[in-house]
């Protein structure tokens, strides 16, 4: 009985410090992760904040081994987006309203839903080559046309996620009350249901564009990247994320500070943006 | 009685109306289905373009271009074998998912069932923001902070410390130059860490309170209640989870462009310079000249584009297959 008895008696502490183990796995677990957070902000801060200046915003890129700025990068950036939301926006909202309004139950709508979510995460790379193809070959060059199309891409289906989610929100009897006052549908659908579900919509919109601003494997041979100044929409134009991967595989320490000064500002914006989106949904999901 | 001369005019106007509306609806209608038809055809015109645009290598070089690993873009000789990127995109993704799913599930596990409820929220919301920064970012980061740390540490301990050990010092032969295949995966893993976190904490989520309750009430300790549970209930959930993120972890581009090295060979060291497909593609195919080069890296990114096409589709399919159960 005496094994017997030794082994009961462990039992319990045996569980106990398996446990202790289990739950500091765990802990570690999250503060691996915190710290890789840290460490990364960290190191943008440290290295970018030191070359934040107004040279930054109002200079364009300098060629190899002198000073300048980053306002060609900046505003092509800028353009670029712009074009992906303006193309992919409306889109994407459409394709969202006809899963959730008209085509809720049809049956092509689990297939569009099914494709959608796949192109949610489809390498960013493959939608360079495919708009490369389809818009650069037959332009015959490099625009900021094409990189703005690829970006479209991007912002589409996740315009079309969070526009289907906010709309299947919507309580019937709202679409009710109106059709029974005489609202045709499509009235229906754009002062009743677009109006209650705005908030959703804004927020799909701002994170498709954080997730656009970042983008860089679409754009490498679709924008091109450019060191001069340009606003034309049929050339090659610079964009943040291309000059940073440019300047920053290069030897030169003023393109690689500026580099870093770039990631910052990037860093900076994504994050502030998908801060937003997260308040506007927890200001609209509270009291 | 008074208003019936004005029915009969608003009649007349009424039908007007109606039939401007119904016109109106049946445009705004069409519209929306065929912007719906425009998503279902974004696939199959990345699939047509892409098989298109790599007939010209799949043709010229057939199954050899799964097999080879002589990848020489040199004008005069022009020989394109797809092997090495496509071990460089299996063994990073690999290593990728070895490392974030533990970590992932830890965090999840964390936040549902260990974090007190004040912190739960922001801790929560900063893994999140890890999946927001740019996938560039990672990379300039791997290339400038993590590569050299690694190189020290993996040149005076992990490389001495294997070195008898017949197997591992074939895996970890060195010298290590910082950028190389295990760099790349130990990126690709905080990268898609903050997915399996966020996936994994909404699908344990979805196990009801009244389960493990019931377990608690037996007396079960926090790992009995995941273990028995929780794992139990969510698995499938948590593996849909994983292989999204997998599927982002084969075609990630920048992050792993800047730490892989770009060598096209096949080499036993996971310490040695590799490449990947989207790396190889993001790196030469601006500058490929030659109708050949383009091809071979445009049939690279159908490759990949089949795989992760494969991989994500299964995924969804069980979260999918997930939510229909935690859902009615």
């Amino acid at each position: 009985m005496q094994p017997a008895q030794s082994r009961s008696s462990s039992l319990p502490a045996r569980r106990k410090s398996a446990n202790a183990i289990f739950q500091g796995l765990c802990y570690l677990a999250t503060a691996l992760g915190l710290t890789a957070l840290c460490l990364i902000l960290g190191s943008l801060l440290y290295n970018g904040i030191g070359g934040l200046s107004w040279r930054v915003f109002t200079e364009i890129t300098p060629g190899p081994g002198s000073e300048g700025g980053l306002l060609n990068a900046i505003v092509g950036s800028l353009i670029m987006t712009v074009l992906g939301v303006a193309i992919g926006t409306p889109i994407g909202i459409l394709a969202g309203t006809f899963m959730a309004e008209y085509g809720r139950y049809e049956r092509i709508t689990p297939v569009v839903r099914f494709i959608n979510d796949i192109l949610l995460s489809a390498p960013s790379i493959i939608i360079g080559l495919f708009v490369y193809e389809l818009v650069v070959v037959p332009m015959g060059g490099f625009s900021a046309l094409a990189g703005g199309a690829a970006l479209a891409v991007i912002v589409i289906p996740v315009v079309v996620r969070t526009t289907e989610d906010m709309l299947l929100l919507v309580p019937s009897q709202l679409r009710e009350a109106a059709a029974s006052i005489g609202a045709p549908r499509s009235v229906i659908i754009r002062s009743v249901c677009y109006k209650a579900a705005q908030a959703g919509i804004v927020t799909g919109i701002l994170l498709a564009i954080a997730r656009v601003s970042g983008e860089t494997a679409p754009l490498l041979f679709t924008a091109l990247g450019n060191l001069n100044f340009s606003l034309s929409l049929t050339s090659p134009m610079a964009s943040l994320p291309l000059t940073i991967n440019q300047f920053a595989s290069s030897a030169y320490p003023e393109w690689q500070s500026l580099a870093w000064t770039g990631a910052l500002i990037i860093t900076a914006a994504v994050l502030l943006l998908s801060i937003t989106a997260r308040l506007l949904v927890s200001k609209r999901s509270g009291p | 009685m008074v208003n019936i001369p004005m029915s009969s005019v608003s009649v007349a106007s009424r039908d007007l109306a109606v039939k401007r509306f119904a016109a109106r609806d049946a445009v705004f209608r069409l519209l929306t289905r065929s912007a719906a038809y425009l998503v279902l055809t974004l696939l199959g015109g990345f699939l047509v373009t892409l098989v298109v645009g790599s007939w010209l290598a799949l043709s010229t070089f057939g199954v050899s271009f799964f097999t080879s690993q002589s990848w020489n873009p040199n004008p005069d000789i022009l020989k394109f074998g797809a092997l090495a990127p496509i071990y460089g995109t299996l063994v990073t993704s690999a290593i990728a998912m070895v490392l974030a799913v533990p970590v992932g599930l830890g965090i999840a596990i964390f936040l549902t069932e260990l974090c007190p409820l004040r912190l739960r929220r922001s801790i929560g919301t900063a893994i999140e923001l890890l999946a927001g920064v740019p996938s560039i970012i990672y990379g300039m980061w791997g290339l400038f902070v993590l590569a050299p740390v690694l190189q020290n540490l993996e040149n005076s301990y992990l490389v001495p410390a294997v070195a008898e050990i017949p197997v591992l010092s074939t895996i970890f032969a060195g010298p290590s130059y910082g950028q190389g295949v295990l760099t790349a995966g130990i990126i690709l893993a905080i990268m898609v860490l903050p997915f399996i976190a966020a996936v994994s904490r909404d699908v344990f989520e979805t196990v009801p309170p009244v389960l493990k309750e019931a377990a608690f009430g037996l007396g079960a300790t926090t790992r009995e209640v995941v273990r028995k549970v929780v794992l139990p209930y969510s698995r499938v959930g948590v593996i849909g989870g994983a292989m999204l993120a997998l599927g982002r972890a084969l075609g990630e581009t920048m992050a792993v462009t800047f730490v892989i090295g770009n060598d096209p060979k096949v080499r036993a060291s996971l310490l040695a310079p590799g490449t990947t497909i989207s790396s190889s593609i993001a790196n030469e195919f601006a500058e490929a000249k030659d109708a050949m080069h383009s091809s071979a890296l445009v049939a690279l990114g159908l490759i990949l584009f089949v795989i992760t096409l494969i991989v994500l589709a299964a995924a969804r399919l069980m979260l999918l297959r997930m939510s229909k159960r935690s859902g009615v």
